[in-house]
């Protein structure tokens, strides 16, 4: 959430930076460009058929040929984990940008604009707010039926209140600047100032932030997999694959194991990524 | 101390929109279902009559401002209608699920809090390796989603060391010791994230209250570095650890949601699941009223805590 | 007349994590401060006055480096311990700093914030340290004393926490006042008046007092001796009214001339951050802090 400017001085004692902005970006983003990467070749390089069923080798133990094992039904759990990426990638990053795209001009025209504008714009947004995020979740899935777009659509409408938020706050920094003003009494449209002066210098701590909420977003998709309200089986997920395994979690643990570690890797991908933006691009620390 | 009385008043009417708009959205979930919620409700092998009889007893054959008239005003009689599965009273199903949401939350926010603050103030004013430390435990705290965790608890604790169960409940007054054994895991669980997330935000606002001209005037005064952390830094970093935790209840609400669902305890959460699976709309929405209505008063509570905590809130000077 | 405030040789530098060389903040500044007398010290900012004032204090961060010696009544402050200079620190020597409204706890009532100075010190009971600390406010100027003990900063104006800084500082009878900046952050009639005010309270008290600021008006208004600070070195010292009359070093001449900042050409100083971007900076804190932060 916040954490001002990333140097706390404590007690006089100037924290080091161990980790350099550049290089947690380059660990995060490589996580995610790998695991898209497997995501997108997923028919290429999975060694099975995901939906195989192979009775012989239900519960089978981790080996040469099935180094993830198999699951209940048998079938391959490394491949349906490299197609489950493709369910938990698209739907988090799709409901962020989608997200994103609402949110940006929203928090543009409050920041910007001001008054009433902002007033209107902030306390609606505020509304969505006085639900828990998961429990807005569930509360759409509740009227619109469980599925992957409906989670999406979800997430998505969660995490528009925050994104505006940051927006509108790092637009209302900006905007105090002189040049704006100076390019408003020079005779600029406010669209024009909007699009060439505000908006390019007020993008960072939105960006960071978006990168933040993806970890979050992949967590929550999961999760709603896991109870059985995201992506619908067949479809593999990785939430979905960790309810199915959830019986047999003693007995056969890799079933739950694999693909909770792909969760774990894909979160810390954008939780670095998003820590490494933040010190290059929010050094005031807008994004929460 | 007018002038805290006044605002406390003022969040406290503030609350009443935040029910209301609240109990709007719960009241049209049945309302927006695609297509015949009732139909969807009694599913294909459902007489007309049946649906129409139902359709009636839920009041959905009312206008719109009629209905939520009528449910409101139910709600507030403390009247939450019936389950369509069980025919069990709404009130006293709920009265059976909240005391197990409650101590699920309540211990795991108790628990988040001891280990959060205490390694957060070490973090904040402590030596090179603590900060490591607990910089460590928190990026694996806000990385490791709660579920994963779960199932890695369970596989060492029930499956490994076979000392707790894996699943299950029994209700504390049946049976205390049982009742602790089955909530550990949850409560472990749940409260690792939360924990971490405190552990953070302590960390920042100690942090940036620790460089801020005042501590200088302290030590100038000649205070021991122990009040200065313990009696001034914490008590300036407070107002934002409190906020933080207020609004990581509702997390903490949400994340009960899986967990309940994921260790077997008959907890509101697990109602709600159950419910949408269950397309028993009236249960769902109970429940989804019941977790808001927590949210929403302990985020009055947060609000009122850091009023006192900082007296310029209350007076409008700003934070 | 022995000095309360010795000075000899002392420089400061601080290391840094690059630690090339550490350019010396102080360098040789020798100085005596006898008792009772009020010390000016000018210069403008990045002299090396202020670290020097935090040196007297052993208020440095722990990557300075302070060489030669600092004696406070005849005791040696460099290479003291940790403990032995919180003792002294609002006892025998107390400081004042610039901003008053950040130098005080804003949670905490202005009255128990001059308490805790004397329980910090001395083993007195509760109510003994509030009826001083009552007697102080009053002493300082803060009317109704008693009525206000328990009000928090920010329902006191500027002036008035410069005062109740003031008394939280001298609370038990320090030897020797550091005052950094003390009239900066107010207006200029409060100026007036705050300075006025340590003027009064030395003369009852007898307290030593090191004035530290770029502001001659102040140092002309108040200051027995000045000390002109320019690049970490002491130029010259004079008694005021010489100072202002014949100045001996020319980059004094040039300050008196060029009043309030002329530095000699060719010998720029570091460049203060535009003051935009600094309220720009608090500003986003501020919105961050009203606004809440929710993740999920």
């Amino acid at each position: 959430m916040t954490e001002t400017a990333s140097t706390p001085i404590a007690g006089g004692k100037i924290e080091s930076h161990r980790h350099s902005p550049k290089r947690l970006m380059l660990v995060g983003g490589g996580i995610l460009v790998l695991l898209a990467l497997i995501a997108i070749a997923a028919p290429l390089i999975a060694p099975h058929d995901p939906e195989a069923v192979e009775v012989h080798r239900v519960l089978g133990a981790p080996s040469l040929q099935h180094p993830f094992g198999s699951d209940v039904l048998g079938r391959d759990v490394l491949s349906r984990v490299i197609y489950a990426l493709r369910a938990s990638l698209m739907v988090s990053v799709s409901a962020v940008l989608a997200s994103l795209i609402l949110a940006v001009p929203l928090g543009l025209a409050a920041g910007y604009f001001g008054r009433w504008v902002d007033s209107t714009i902030s306390r609606t947004l505020d509304l969505i707010l006085v639900f828990p995020a998961m429990l807005l979740a569930v509360t759409f899935i509740a009227i619109l039926g469980p599925g992957s777009v409906i989670a999406a659509i979800a997430i998505a409408v969660i995490y528009l209140p925050i994104l505006a938020r940051v927006m509108r706050t790092s637009t209302l920094i900006v905007s105090r600047n002189d040049y704006i003003a100076g390019s408003r009494a020079r005779g600029a449209s406010h669209l024009r100032v909007l699009a060439t002066h505000v908006a390019p210098n007020a993008f960072g701590p939105v960006i960071v932030q978006a990168s933040v909420l993806s970890a979050f977003a992949l967590q929550l998709e999961a999760g709603l997999s896991f109870l059985g309200l995201g992506t619908q089986p067949p479809t593999p997920s990785l939430g979905g694959m960790l309810a199915d395994g959830r019986e047999v979690l003693i007995q056969a643990p890799w079933v739950e194991i694999f693909p909770g570690l792909a969760i774990v890797v894909a979160v810390l991908g954008f939780t670095f990524l998003g820590e490494g933006l933040r010190r290059a691009f929010d050094p005031r620390g807008v994004a929460e | 101390m007018s002038r805290q009385l006044g605002f406390i008043v003022r969040r406290l009417l503030l609350t009443i929109p935040m029910l209301f708009v609240m109990s709007i959205v719960v009241f049209l979930i049945i309302r927006l279902v695609p297509g015949d919620p009732v139909r969807t409700m009694l599913g294909f092998r459902a007489t007309d009559a049946n649906v129409a009889e139902l359709r009636h007893r839920l009041g959905l054959d009312q206008s719109l401002l009629d209905q939520y008239l009528s449910w409101a005003g139910a709600l507030l009689r403390g009247d939450l209608g019936k389950d369509i599965v069980s025919h069990a009273s709404l009130a006293q199903l709920l009265a059976q699920r909240l005391p197990v949401t409650f101590e699920l939350t309540g211990l795991s926010m108790l628990l988040a809090v001891l280990v959060g603050v205490p390694l957060g103030v070490r973090a904040a004013t402590g030596g090179r390796w603590i900060r490591r430390l607990t910089e460590g435990f928190v990026v694996i705290g806000i990385s490791v989603p709660d579920f994963w965790l779960g199932i890695v608890l369970v596989l060492i604790f029930a499956g490994t060391l076979m000392i707790l169960p894996p699943s299950g409940y029994v209700p504390f007054a049946t049976d205390p010791v049982g009742n602790l054994r089955y909530m550990v895991l949850p409560v472990l669980t749940l409260a690792t994230g939360e924990a971490a997330y405190i552990l953070r935000t302590t960390r920042g606002a100690l942090g940036s209250v620790m460089s801020r001209p005042f501590i200088t005037f302290l030590r100038a005064k000649g205070i021991s570095p122990r009040r200065i952390v313990f009696g001034h830094a914490l008590r300036n970093a407070g107002p934002s650890i409190v906020t933080v935790i207020g609004i990581q209840v509702g997390v903490l609400l949400g994340g009960a949601i899986i967990i309940e669902t994921m260790f077997a305890l008959p907890g509101v959460g697990r109602l709600v699941v159950t419910g949408i699976n269950q397309r028993n709309y009236p249960t769902v929405q109970v429940g989804i009223l019941a977790i808001a209505t927590i949210f929403i008063v302990v985020s009055l509570i947060t609000d009122l805590i850091v009023a006192w905590l900082d007296p310029r809130v209350a007076d409008g000077a700003g934070t | 007349m022995s000095a309360v405030l010795s000075m000899r040789n002392v420089g400061v530098s601080f290391r840094t994590a690059d630690a090339a060389q550490p350019a010396p903040a102080v360098d040789g500044v020798s100085l005596d401060i006898h008792r009772g007398e009020i010390f000016g010290i000018v210069g403008e900012s990045g002299s090396g006055k202020s670290t020097l004032a935090n040196a007297v204090m052993g208020l440095l961060p722990p990557n300075a480096l302070v060489s030669g010696s600092i004696r406070v009544n005849d005791r040696e402050v460099v290479g003291l311990s940790d403990d032995a200079l919180r003792s002294m620190r609002g006892d025998e020597v107390s400081m004042i700093f610039q901003d008053p409204t950040a130098s005080l706890d804003p949670t905490w009532p202005v009255g128990d914030q001059i308490a805790e100075t004397i329980r910090a010190h001395y083993p007195v009971n509760a109510r003994d340290a509030k009826a001083r600390a009552i007697a102080l406010m009053g002493e300082v100027g803060i009317a109704d004393a008693a009525a206000r003990y328990g009000d928090v900063p920010h329902r006191f104006s500027g002036g008035q926490r410069q005062r109740i800084v003031i008394a939280a500082a001298l609370a038990n009878n320090p030897q020797l006042l550091v005052a950094d900046e003390p009239t900066t952050a107010l207006d200029v009639t409060i100026q007036a008046q705050v300075l006025q005010l340590i003027d009064r309270l030395r003369r009852d008290h007898g307290t030593t007092v090191l004035l530290i600021t770029h502001d001659l008006g102040v140092v002309s208004m108040v200051s027995d001796r000045v000390g002109v600070m320019y690049g970490g070195r002491l130029l010259e010292t004079a008694a005021t009214r010489e100072l202002f009359a014949n100045p001996s070093h020319p980059y004094t001449r040039a300050l008196l001339a060029a009043n309030p900042a002329g530095a000699p050409r060719g010998t720029r100083l570091p460049v203060i951050p535009a003051a935009w971007n600094i309220e720009s900076l608090r500003e986003a804190e501020l919105l961050r802090a009203a606004a809440g932060a929710v993740n999920d």
